[in-house]
């Protein structure tokens, strides 16, 4: 009887997962009237700004991977070596971003950084582009912080750094040659899910009016019928290869600390 | 000696803090300022005055029933989100289904509860849309016609049905953990008691989740509430949500005052706040349970 329940409970779910999955799949191949057809992803493809807006996200992913470990990783680090009263802070303000809608924040970005602010970000292209990542940077606080920090409960931080320092190193040095590479893993995770995030985003890049994928994909999806399902399906299968990624490398990890 | 050794530590203690002040910078740069002067905006008037009109001015029908419709939006998904999701998870857990379920179900949830926003959008319209698979295939076959039936994937259940595809992933995530905790002890107890399978889980298992159960419905309800993209991407900007009229407020000042503009997203962050204080309070007393 449990086991029907069961049965019937993970049926009716994977039905309600797998039809839209179908759903979009089928109806991106059916621009060629009367047979299943590449071609909606053939006009996606040959549109430039397919490509323009996808290298533009993809870049601003890649920043904001750099800033949030760059802003992540020592934070973390330092808070586990030398300021443990510091983390009740510390946590409340990376869980943050999961509490203020991303919306609320970059109208508030608009209304702080506007030209004629102390500090006009979206004064100039270049500008927005910066403040556009310490956005994303803040969407994925959480995530980042969270799996860095898990990375570094695993190590003896404080036992790396002393050695560390008795052979003569520096800050730096134990930073990136000692702490970074041993959460690997951990930051690797987080950014994987960082990428997934900014690709889709589409909040943020639409209010500050940068020409970012999200926009792009919204876009098209109100002025075409058979090229936004073959987006969702593109856009599927990064979020799945960034999700295949991130288990990939945790999987690596875990046997390659079997055979030590 | 014993004061020379109170002074050093005074001396070394903000030379510590010195290593965060990087975070602290960019969190105030990027996080707390910007939260702070949407709340002063909300109480200020255009030539910069102390005011509360601005939020008597949300009391309009239009507004209030933005909110109305967000906040309804937000509790019906997040709580079927948690229903089905604890079904789910469960049947996976407890229901005697095959090991190698859980571990692709886990990863799909990871994959679907990120694929949200504009394609997620894209994927019902095709699905459930006008001329998308399923409406298409019970119209042929049955000759159901959804849209006759009243039914409208540019509607408020339309929206619930597509957040839900991001809520229920969402929860299967976050309760896995906390059904692993229980105990088989516990149940095992209970039966030696001779506590029937449904005494158990009424007076053993529930209320030891039901903390984690509320804070993850308080979770998804601020993460469907804060939800733009998705809802924009599916209905345009007619839709009478909250998010959507701000995004349009921000956009084009359509309301015709930009202080109103603070006090709509004022509104948000006291909601959503409200949520996620249930939802950390809740954490923090069930994870006591799960050691």
């Amino acid at each position: 009887m449990t086991r029907f329940f069961a049965w019937s409970a993970l049926l009716f779910g994977s039905l309600y997962f797998l039809l839209p999955l179908v759903g979009m799949t089928e109806f991106s191949l059916k621009m060629r009237r009367g047979e299943y057809s590449f071609d909606a992803y053939r006009r996606v493809f040959e549109d430039p700004r397919f490509w323009e807006t996808f290298s533009y996200s993809l870049t601003l992913a890649v920043a904001t991977i750099v800033v949030g470990v760059f802003l992540v990783a020592p934070t973390a680090y330092w808070v586990r070596l030398k300021l443990p009263q510091a983390r009740p802070f510390v946590e409340f303000v990376t869980l943050l971003p999961l509490v203020i809608p991303a919306i609320v924040l970059v109208f508030g970005y608009i209304r702080l950084y506007n030209t004629s602010s102390w500090l006009p970000m979206t004064g100039s292209a270049f500008g927005t582009d910066i403040l556009l990542t310490m956005g994303y940077t803040t969407l994925a606080l959480p995530y980042m912080y969270r799996s860095v920090d898990t990375g570094l409960r695993t190590i003896d931080v404080a036992t790396l750094t002393e050695a560390a320092q008795s052979l003569g190193a520096g800050w730096i040095t134990i930073l990136g040659r000692i702490i970074l590479p041993n959460v690997m893993v951990a930051v690797l995770s987080g950014a994987f899910l960082t990428l997934a995030i900014v690709m889709g985003e589409f909040t943020m890049a639409a209010l500050l009016n940068r020409p970012a994928f999200g926009p792009f994909m919204q876009l098209l999806g109100a002025n075409r019928a058979y090229e936004p399902p073959a987006l969702a399906v593109i856009a599927f299968a990064i979020t799945w290869g960034c999700m295949g990624l991130m288990q990939l490398v945790t999987r690596f990890s875990k046997h390659e600390r079997a055979k030590a | 000696m014993a004061k020379d050794k109170v002074r050093r530590a005074e001396r070394r203690l903000p030379l510590e803090w010195l290593g965060i002040l990087p975070f602290a910078i960019f969190s105030v740069l990027f996080l707390i300022l910007p939260t702070m002067r949407i709340v002063t905006g909300a109480f200020q008037s255009p030539d910069g005055g102390f005011t509360l009109q601005n939020l008597a001015d949300l009391n309009t029908a239009s507004i209030r029933s933005a909110y109305w419709t967000s906040i309804k939006l937000s509790l019906i998904s997040a709580g079927l989100g948690c229903a089905i999701g604890f079904a789910m998870a469960a049947a996976v857990i407890f229901g005697g289904l095959p090991k190698g379920v859980r571990s692709p179900l886990l990863t799909f949830s990871g994959v679907a509860s990120n694929f949200a926003g504009v394609p997620l959008a894209f994927a019902f319209i095709a699905t459930l849309g006008p001329v998308g698979l399923i409406t298409v295939w019970l119209k042929t076959e049955f000759g159901i016609n959804l849209r006759a039936m009243g039914f409208n994937l540019l509607s408020f259940w339309g929206l619930v049905i597509t957040y839900l595809f991001f809520q229920i992933p969402l929860m299967i995530l976050i309760i896995t953990p906390a059904l692993d905790g229980l105990k088989r002890e516990w149940r095992e107890a209970a039966a030696v008691l001779g506590a029937t399978t449904a005494q158990y889980w009424r007076m053993v298992a529930l209320p030891i989740l039901f903390p984690s159960l509320l804070g993850t419905f308080a979770l998804l309800f601020a993460n469907a509430f804060g939800a733009v993209a998705t809802a924009f991407a599916l209905t345009g900007p007619q839709l009478n949500i909250v998010p959507i009229k701000l995004f349009a407020q921000i956009r084009g000042d359509v309301l015709g005052n930009p202080n109103l503009g603070y006090a709509l997203a004022f509104g948000m962050i006291l909601i959503t706040v409200v949520a996620n204080t249930i939802y950390i309070v809740l954490r923090v007393r069930s994870e006591r349970w799960l050691k």
